[in-house]
Formats: structure tokens, C-alpha cells, sequence
């Protein structure tokens, strides 16, 4: 059995599909990351797989649970931190953690944790007085209070100072050392590359592209390209001188590889040409192109990503 | 068909599974986390204990001023005449004489009342009854009586009664040498003498019943649902029913310390009687549980905390006022009375002045009756369409 097993799972508020059919597991150890745009259905997702909304179709098993009808003994082996985290306003983080002691009754020391989140300093300020950051690290608190094997964080980091990410990534990091399970979402790219195993990338409710970064990359990517700084005449040139394809635009010749031979055949006749050329570089897409390209809605020329009709499809519904 | 086990939770959820048991441990945690809140929340403090004060010595001291300097005495006259002329109307010029005395003044009610009724129903205990043909009488000089309600154990009724003997005795001077024509029976009235400070104190009891646990609960019922509070209480093993408890237990506490606040003020700043029985704690614990229950009943069918305000303030600020918290009811319209029937604040308070006031327990235990039936009627509803997670 997996932590997290979800099957064709759908949401829709009236005519918008909020997630519409989705499948994936998450394995044990695994930290899961879900990117995806404002909207793409995320936080739905994971509140579905938490327990706190009612999913309209497919399955999700969550620890073996039916997390709408078991949620009870379900919250029990989790953690969360829900996207907007808040909490008593005049209450501490420290005396928040002896609450959800309570309440779960574990015996914790909450000094431990809070030092494991970074928020010793400010342990005995009301969280009305907390800044963003040091809330987001209470609710990273809170969430490991019952010690839980699977978390999910919705948006840890979002509007964090780039020192209070890293403490963050790092407490995600040590979580991932010992062997918990996390569903993470996050708008930041780099973060999912960094902290994830594997990455789902979800649009208008559906998952458009997963696996691990370089899987997606490779899959969704253009592949390596060589990249020479010079005019359109160039371009030309190579165009008609080679088999090669030639792009250009503003001042870039960029020629797709399909063996790494073609970048001598683009440069010999380059060499040829006679004709001035700057720069010379090759370049992979990043996750960042992959996922540019993937949820902007404009498919590329090379038609690597399939599937462009649904993607009309469900832009339309969402302009209702 | 997913639907079930929810259900099943709402009506019920402490039958549901053995994990699910009410625990007190958790309901101790909750209670100690929104005390503590609470308390470092100045304004809800101020308006939990300090402002009911703040009316008691308000009200009090408008009241206590008016009626300490003239007594109000209701008076009823049955002499209906015939006269002959007006000079020969006696019982309106005694009438008169006795509002010329300056220490009371009084009120006509009018012949058909029960007067004893009467006194009962505006809760005075000194009045005055001029019986029929007392002109007739007075002028062919045989004996008559003038009827005087008091409370023999109440200086108010002494100054009452010593006032119409002054008078009568002058009417007897100036008609004839001092003979005694005009007499006075008295009436024990046993309803206890009492002040405006003696309704106050129950009324203002009442108000801080209905205002605090209402106010707080309109609020935090709506502004956890639109922070997703709620949401993330539910990822712990704290049920609505034990949140639920530990807010009405709360404002169960906080009821007595101010009822006493309350008795205290009133007893020692304007010398209020009240009674303190066991026949209280219904009040104290049914009130609150209501009131409770009822502003989450407001922030749960509303959509936000704005729409939750308003409603909530329409259905208060009636009953704050319209109940007795003030000023006796009986002082009010028909119209209004009919109105303060379907309050149920009006309840608690007929219940605690039947109780601190007039001893009246039969009438308590009507009262306790009505506001049971309201408090389940309003709590199941409350519980039942409360959620902590959307669908
Ligand atoms: N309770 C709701 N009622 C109506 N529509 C909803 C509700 N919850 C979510 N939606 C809609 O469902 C879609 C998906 O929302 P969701 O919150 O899952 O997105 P998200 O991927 O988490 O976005 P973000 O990155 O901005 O957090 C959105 O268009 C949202 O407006
Ligand atoms: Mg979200």
C-alpha cells in the first residue's frame, strides 16, 4: 500500500472542474511536489486527500483511509499546513503546541519543536504580533505535533524572505531524513526541484506533466539546442547549407540537436558563411521553460506537448 | 450514500466509534486556550464584566435619585359622585392635597381595576384606595375609611401611610374639630418592597447572559469558518461538540463571576434585595448554553462575518431591550409585551425576577421550562447544521 493512492479524481464547483480526473501515487519517503498556477486545482486536491472537502468522483486512499468518511482517525496520522495558515490571535506558538498536545495527547517538549521550525526566538510573542514568515514556521509547528508519517504543506514558503525558505527547506529536509512522506505544493520551481523526488504539474485541474524534474524535462522539454548570437542572413545560411533546423529571432540562431554531431555541422557552416558570430552556447530547457510552456495555454511549434484541444477546452469552461 | 457517517456524527456524536468518546481532557485544553484569550482580549473583557457594572451604577443612580426625593403611591378612587358642584368632589380635593404634600405623588388607577392586582403587577407595595360616596360621607359627616397598602416592615410605606393620616387629619380639622370622620384601614401588601435597583439587577444579569456569549459567538463562528479555523481544528481530535462545550462552559463561568460582580454593586452601592437561591443556577447555566448556541446558530447560516454582524444585531438588540433589561416589561405597550413573549431572553428574566425578587417558584419553574425547550430547540439546531468542513 502507498501513503497516497488517488484514481480518477474529480471536483467541480458547478461549471468549473476544480480537478478533473487526476491520478497518482506518492510513495513512502517520497517528498511529492505539486506545481501548478493560481487555480490549477491544487489546494482542492490536497484538501480533498486531507479529509476537509468532499471529492465528487474517482477514489483517494490516504494511509488506507477514505479521508471524507475516516477523516477522525485519519487526522490523527497526519500533518498539515493549510495554504494561509492562521491561528489564535492571542495565543503564542509555544502555547499553540501545548495545545495541540493536548488535544492529540502526545507528550512533547515544545521547545524541541520549536526549535526544530527555527521559531525559538519568538516562542512567547502572540501570534497576531508573528510576521508572516515566523507564522508559516508555527504552522509547520503545529503540523508535527502528533509526529505524523505523511504531511502535506500547501505553500510553505509563499511570501517567505529567501533566509526564511532555506530554514524551511531545510526542517523539510530533515523531515525527508527520517523518513516521513510529503505532499508539498509551491509556486516556486526551484523549491520543487530542490526538495522533490517527484513533481506533478497540474493546469485547469488536471496533472499535464509528471515524474522527477529531469523525466518532465526530458518529456516536455525541447531537448539541447545550440544557441549562436548572430543575424538573420546567418540563420539563413545554415538553413539552406545544412539539414539542420534553424530558428531565429532577436539576434539568436538557436538549432534543436538531435545528436550532439549536428552542433559541428551548424558551426562549420557557420564558419563558412564568412559572416560575423558572437557567442556560442547550448542549452537545455529548465523546469522553468517545461512548466512555462506547459500550463501558458500556447502550445510550441514543435508540437511536443499533446493534448492542446483540452487545454482549450478547459480555458474556455473556466471564462464562464 | 457518503453522506451517512456524517450524519450520523451530527446527531450523535458521542455514540460514534470508540475513539470519538467526548473527552474532558480535550475540553479542558480548549476551555484554557480560549480563556486565556479571552482574557488578553481587553475589549471583550470590558463588555464581559465591566460594562454590565457600568449600567447598574448608570440606571441605579438616575432611578434611586427620582424615587428617593417623592414616593410614587398608585391610588384608586371609587367615589364617582354624583356632585353637585365641584367643591363637593372631597376625594379628588384629597387627592390633591395628598400630591400638595410633596412626599409622594400620585398615580390614578382607574375604578375597575383589581387594585391589589395591580399593585402585584407593577410591583408597588404602597397605594391608596378612596372608597365609594367617601364625598357623600365626608360632607354628612359619618365615619369613612380610607384604605392605605403597605408593607409594614418598609419605611417607604410608613412615609405613605403617615402622609394620607396628615392629610385626613387635616380634612377632619377644617370640617370638623378634629373629630374623626375620615379613617384609615391598612392593607399588608406581601409582595416585598421593592426598588427600581431590585429589577435592574436581574434585567441587567439577563443582558450579560444574552450579550457576551452571543456577541462572541456570532463572531467567532463566522470569522473561523472564513480563516478556515475551523478547517484546521478539524485536523485535530477536537470535535464541534467539545468546542462547543468548552465556549459554553466558558461563558457559563464568566455568567456567575459577573452575576455576582452584579449582586455586589447592586447590594452594596444602592442597597438592592435580592435573593440568592439554588433556583439561580438554571439560569446561569441554561442562559448562557442558549445564547451560545444561538450566535453560532447566526455565524453558521450566514456566508460572512459582515452578514453574521448584522443578523446577529437583529436578533439582539430587540431583545436587549424588549426583555425586561432596563425596565420592568409591565411599563411597556401591549404591543411591546406581546412581543417580549417571543423573546427568549424575556424568560430568563421573568425567571430570575421570579426568583431574586418575589420568591415566586411556581413561576420559576415555568420559566426554567420555557427556556429548556428554547435551548435544545436552538442548541440541536446550532449542532446540526454546524460543520467544520465544507462538502
Ligand atoms: N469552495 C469553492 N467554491 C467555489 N470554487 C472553488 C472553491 N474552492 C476552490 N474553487 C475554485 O477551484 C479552482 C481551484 O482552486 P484551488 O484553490 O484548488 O487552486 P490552487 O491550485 O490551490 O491555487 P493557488 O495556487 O492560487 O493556491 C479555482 O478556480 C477556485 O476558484
Ligand atoms: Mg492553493
Amino acid at each position: 500500500m502507498k501513503p497516497v493512492e488517488v484514481n480518477s479524481l474529480r471536483k467541480s464547483y458547478g461549471n468549473l472542474k476544480a480537478v478533473d480526473g487526476i491520478s497518482f501515487t506518492v510513495n513512502e519517503g517520497e517528498v511529492f511536489g505539486l506545481l501548478g498556477p493560481n487555480g490549477a486545482g491544487k489546494t482542492t486536491t490536497i484538501e480533498i486527500l486531507e479529509g476537509l472537502r468532499k471529492k465528487d468522483e474517482g477514489t483517494a486512499k490516504v494511509l488506507g483511509f477514505d479521508p471524507w468518511q475516516k477523516g477522525y482517525e485519519l487526522h490523527r496520522k497526519i500533518g498539515v499546513i493549510p495554504q494561509d495558515f492562521t491561528f489564535f490571535e492571542k495565543q503564542t506558538p509555544r502555547e499553540g503546541i501545548k495545545y495541540y498536545a493536548d488535544l492529540f495527547n502526545v507528550k512533547i517538549d515544545p521547545d524541541e519543536i520549536l526549535k526544530e521550525v527555527l521559531l525559538e526566538d519568538s516562542a512567547k510573542n502572540l501570534f497576531e504580533n508573528l510576521s508572516g514568515g515566523q507564522k508559516q514556521k508555527m504552522g509547520l509547528a503545529l503540523s508535527l505535533v502528533n509526529s505524523p508519517d505523511l504531511l502535506f504543506l500547501d505553500e510553505p514558503t509563499t511570501g517567505l524572505d529567501p533566509n526564511a525558505r532555506r530554514a524551511i527547506w531545510e526542517v523539510i529536509r530533515g523531515l525527508k531524513a527520517k523518513g516521513k512522506t510529503i505532499i508539498l505544493t509551491t509556486h516556486y520551481l526551484d523549491e520543487a526541484q530542490q526538495l522533490s523526488d517527484r513533481v506533478a504539474i497540474m493546469d485547469h485541474g488536471r496533472i499535464v506533466a509528471m515524474g522527477t524534474s529531469d523525466e518532465i524535462i526530458e518529456k516536455h522539454g525541447s531537448g539541447e539546442r545550440l544557441q549562436i548570437h548572430g543575424s538573420e542572413k546567418l540563420a539563413d545560411y545554415i538553413r539552406a547549407n545544412t539539414e539542420l533546423k534553424v530558428e531565429y529571432s532577436n539576434g539568436v540562431i538557436s538549432i534543436p540537436l538531435k545528436q550532439k554531431i549536428d552542433a559541428l555541422a551548424a558551426l562549420a557552416a557557420a564558419e563558412q558563411s564568412k559572416m560575423d558570430w558572437g557567442e556560442i552556447q547550448t542549452r537545455r530547457d529548465s523546469l522553468d521553460d517545461v512548466f512555462v510552456r506547459l500550463v501558458s495555454g500556447t502550445m510550441d511549434e514543435h508540437g511536443e506537448i499533446t493534448g492542446k484541444s483540452v487545454h482549450d477546452k478547459s480555458s474556455n469552461q473556466r471564462r464562464q | 450514500m457518503e453522506k451517512l457517517p456524517e450524519k450520523a456524527f451530527m446527531i450523535n456524536p458521542v455514540i460514534k466509534g470508540g475513539s470519538k468518546l467526548v473527552s474532558t481532557k480535550r475540553i479542558a485544553a480548549d476551555f484554557k486556550v480560549f480563556s486565556r484569550g479571552y482574557l488578553r482580549n481587553k475589549f471583550g473583557l470590558f463588555f464581559g464584566l465591566i460594562f454590565p457594572i457600568i449600567l447598574i451604577l448608570i440606571f441605579g443612580a438616575i432611578f434611586s435619585g427620582s424615587s428617593s426625593g417623592t414616593i410614587t403611591v398608585y391610588a384608586q378612587n371609587k367615589d364617582t359622585g354624583p356632585f353637585p358642584t365641584p367643591q363637593m368632589d372631597i376625594a379628588t380635593q384629597f387627592l390633591n392635597a395628598l400630591n400638595s404634600s410633596g412626599t409622594i405623588r400620585v398615580v390614578t388607577v382607574a375604578a375597575s381595576e383589581n387594585f391589589s392586582q395591580y399593585l402585584a403587577d407593577h410591583s408597588a407595595s404602597e397605594g391608596i384606595v378612596i372608597p365609594e360616596n367617601f364625598s357623600a360621607n365626608y360632607l354628612t359627616a359619618q365615619q369613612v375609611d380610607v384604605t392605605v397598602y403597605g408593607n409594614p416592615t418598609s419605611s417607604t410605606s410608613g412615609i405613605v401611610t403617615g402622609t394620607v393620616s396628615g392629610v385626613a387629619n387635616y380634612f377632619n380639622l377644617q370640617r370638623f374639630n378634629g373629630s374623626m370622620v375620615i379613617g384609615l384601614t391598612q392593607t399588608t401588601v406581601n409582595t416585598q418592597q421593592t426598588k427600581y435597583v431590585d429589577f435592574l439587577i436581574p434585567g441587567l444579569i439577563g443582558f450579560s447572559i444574552l450579550v457576551s456569549p452571543m456577541f462572541s459567538l456570532v463572531n467567532i463562528s463566522s470569522e473561523y469558518k472564513k480563516t478556515k479555523l475551523f478547517k484546521q481544528l478539524s485536523l485535530t481530535p477536537l470535535t464541534k461538540m467539545e468546542w462547543l462545550a468548552s465556549k459554553v462552559l466558558f461563558y457559563i463561568v464568566l455568567s456567575v463571576v459577573s452575576f455576582l460582580l452584579m449582586v455586589a454593586v447592586g447590594v452594596f452601592a444602592f442597597g438592592a434585595h435580592v435573593t440568592l437561591t439554588l433556583w439561580l443556577i438554571p439560569f446561569l447555566i441554561l442562559g448562557p448554553m442558549l445564547f451560545a448556541a444561538l450566535g453560532m446558530l447566526v455565524g453558521t447560516v450566514t456566508k460572512n462575518p459582515e452578514t453574521a454582524g448584522v443578523i446577529g444585531n437583529i436578533v439582539t438588540f430587540p431583545m436587549m431591550f424588549l426583555s425586561g433589561t432596563f425596565f420592568p416589561i409591565s411599563i411597556m405597550p401591549e404591543y411591546l409585551q406581546g412581543i417580549a413573549h417571543v423573546l427568549p431572553l424575556y424568560y430568563i428574566i421573568e425567571g430570575l425576577n421570579a426568583v431574586m425578587v418575589y420568591a415566586n417558584y411556581a413561576q420559576a419553574l415555568i420559566d426554567i421550562a420555557v427556556v429548556t425547550a428554547i435551548t435544545i430547540v436552538i442548541f440541536a439546531a446550532a449542532v446540526k447544521l454546524f460543520k467544520w468542513r465544507e462538502d
